[in-house]
């Protein structure tokens, strides 16, 4: 049972991630002009371009000549060896290494904010959810509000207030730019501090659905027959409401986990910008800003299979939590 | 019955009168739902209005990042223009797309969910996969992607972009409230009277789905503006044209915030804030509306304990 659970949800990841891939394969054609032409003229202003570049470009943005099919095998082949193409903005860097260098910093980053949010949000839409019609209840329409301001402006406002009124924080970079970057205590405390504010900002976005979702399930929750029997032999109120109430009304939270990392990747992306923040939505950012279609596209695969990734992880997980998935 | 008056409701406040008193007289009491209607009511207004009674808001003057006064009630930007004919005259560019890429995606969300969930089969399987795939891919990168390959970011191919991409997530509820209603007697007596497919479709299903339909509609529209202003903010937006976002973009770009002129960076972010917030409450406030179990019963202390929940009664007894 559970391994068919397990496939069902890998067969699904595996045909999201081909049509990610093919999606990618699809975007230069929106170029005008001629794309090859384009980027083989934006490289050669920034340094000399090796003789089989434009050959490996057309496999790679499945321009080369031969039907739609060849072109797409070849494009598959490139992307099997991961040959992304030669970045422009940093010319002649491949892609592969701009994006692995970039997106270790975004991993963590919003790997951690994301787990601190959805924990806060959760407790707190569990006891607000649990004290319905109290003072707590303050807390929705605010939070409400909160969701509502665009991220960016929220972030701009509390790297005003805390990193240049209060100098808690760096406003800028993900470290300090004196130190080698490197496993060093120094590096590290100084990637950490650089790293408090943006996750403060991710999570002051992005709380607030995480918050409302639980709540409002609890309220239905607690309707239920089993929370009122449990109530009626008399087991403690923090027992009844952790280990009756939230641990079901946790599970649309959970599983509608795709739709809330899609959230926190746009703060990120737009994070980045605020912050320069050495991660992929500024390598994005900058790609834009270049007009470099391989970056580009190397940028979107990878944080395509990111949060694939983060949801395949997050499902599996859920096959746990709830038994009863593993039977339907 | 009750989800033709929601709409009306959402719509047009005014006319609501005609049907269903009983539920407007419950409606009058939710006192989010009419916080809502005002604030979205006086946006609205703003956006018809405003750009009439002001002149072109992107006049230079000499009075260069002017606090506010009596003259300039937001004061000024860097080169003279008024933000407060700015804010207003962006009312209703920002208006148009959150409204319109919200109807865009909620009429896909719509066709896709209701459609797959009626049909079933085949055709179910393959809508279900595709908007669920539609749901995992991000979004976001997708969209700053294809803006700038394209290189053409108008007003148009800004609603489709942002339509494009916020779809999903009411399809698949859609689809689950219809398959629970495909099934309903009601349903199967009018397939058992041979009623065509559209009728069975438009006239027994849809009507029972329109709370859900505008609830989603709300929320893209929320996510319509605030992905508008992103896009403007990452500089993927036309200059030319004026919404809240750009303006937005042009205060950062000037180091508005950081060089003291908080008058040009605060007003749009509220406005949005505000907006977002007066939709979000039309949402809750119908939510409670059509679902009694979320509404609040505020009765006198000591009492609570027994109506809102079993469990809070131990509360209130310690």
């Amino acid at each position: 049972m559970r391994l068919r659970y397990v496939g069902r949800k890998l067969g699904f990841y595996l045909v999201a991630a081909w049509i990610a891939i093919t999606l990618n394969f699809f975007l230069p054609r929106l170029i005008p002009g001629d794309p090859i032409a384009v980027i083989i003229n934006k490289q050669s202003q920034t340094g000399s371009v090796p003789p089989g570049e434009a050959d490996q470009l057309r496999k790679l943005l499945g321009l080369s000549s031969g039907s739609l099919i060849s072109q797409y095998g070849q494009y598959l082949d490139s992307l099997a060896h991961l040959r992304f193409g030669l970045s422009i903005t940093v010319f002649p860097t491949p892609v592969v290494d701009l994006v692995r260098q970039a997106i270790f910093w975004t991993l963590i980053l919003v790997g951690v904010a994301t787990l601190f949010s959805f924990l806060l949000g959760v407790g707190l839409g569990t006891v607000t959810g649990w004290r319905r019609g109290s003072r707590l209840e303050a807390i929705v329409p605010a939070t409400t509000l909160l969701t509502a301001v665009p991220y960016f402006w929220l972030a701009l406002l509390l790297v005003y207030l805390f990193a240049n009124k209060l100098q808690f924080f760096p406003a800028q970079g993900g470290y300090d730019i004196s130190l080698d970057p490197g496993w060093s205590g120094a590096f590290i405390s100084s990637a950490i501090r650089h790293s408090l504010l943006p996750a403060i900002t991710l999570i002051v976005a992005s709380i607030g659905g995480w918050l409302l979702g639980m709540r409002n399930m609890m309220v239905a929750t607690l309707a239920e027959d089993y929370v009122v029997a449990a109530e009626a032999k008399g087991l403690s109120s923090m027992r009844v409401m952790v280990r009756y109430a939230a641990r079901n009304a946790v599970l649309p939270s959970v599983s509608g986990f795709a739709v809330s990392i899609g959230f926190v990747v746009t703060g990120q992306i737009v994070m980045e910008q605020v912050f320069n923040y050495p991660g992929i939505g500024n390598l994005l950012f900058n790609a834009v800003q270049n007009q470099d279609y391989p970056l580009m596209q190397g940028i979107f695969l990878a944080i395509s299979f990111a949060v694939l990734g983060a949801n395949l992880l997050v499902d599996l997980l859920y096959g746990f939590i709830d038994p009863r998935t593993k039977e339907a | 019955m009750s989800a033709t008056v929601t709409t009306q409701l959402v719509e047009a406040p005014v006319e609501t009168a005609a049907r269903g008193t009983g539920l407007l007289r419950t409606a009058l009491h939710s006192r989010r739902l009419i916080a809502g209607l005002c604030i979205v009511g006086f946006f609205v207004l703003l956006g018809v209005i405003g750009p009439l009674l002001l002149g072109n808001p992107n006049l230079i003057s000499t009075d260069r990042a002017a606090s506010p006064s009596a003259a300039h009630w937001f004061g000024t930007t860097d080169i003279g223009q008024d933000v407060f004919s700015q804010t207003v005259v962006g009312t209703r560019a920002t208006l148009e797309i959150g409204a319109a890429a919200g109807l865009v995606a909620t009429v896909i969300s719509v066709i896709i969910g209701i459609g797959g969930g009626y049909a079933g089969g085949w055709v179910d399987e393959i809508l279900a996969l595709l908007s669920n795939v539609a749901l995992v891919i991000p979004t976001l990168p997708l969209v700053i992607v294809v803006a700038a390959f394209v290189k053409n970011t108008g007003l148009l191919p800004t609603i489709f972009v942002i339509a494009m991409t916020t779809w999903a997530a009411s399809a698949r509820v859609l689809r689950g409230q219809t398959l629970s209603i495909r099934n309903r007697d009601y349903v199967l007596a009018s397939k058992a009277l041979g009623e065509p497919v559209w009728r069975i479709v438009l006239v027994e299903i849809l009507p029972n789905e329109l709370p859900i339909i505008v609830s989603q509609f709300l929320f893209s529209m929320i996510f319509a503006i605030l992905a508008q202003a992103g896009l403007a903010f990452l500089g993927l937006q036309s200059p030319d044209l004026l919404t809240w976002g750009n303006t937005l973009y042009f205060a950062q770009n000037a180091e508005a915030l950081s060089s003291g002129d908080w008058w040009w960076f605060a007003p749009p972010g509220l406005c949005i804030a505000l907006l977002g917030a007066g939709l979000a409450l039309i949402n809750f406030g119908l939510d409670e509306l059509l679902n009694p179990r979320l509404r609040v019963y505020r009765e006198p202390r000591g009492r609570r304990a027994n109506k809102v929940s079993p469990v809070a009664g131990t509360e209130t007894q310690q």
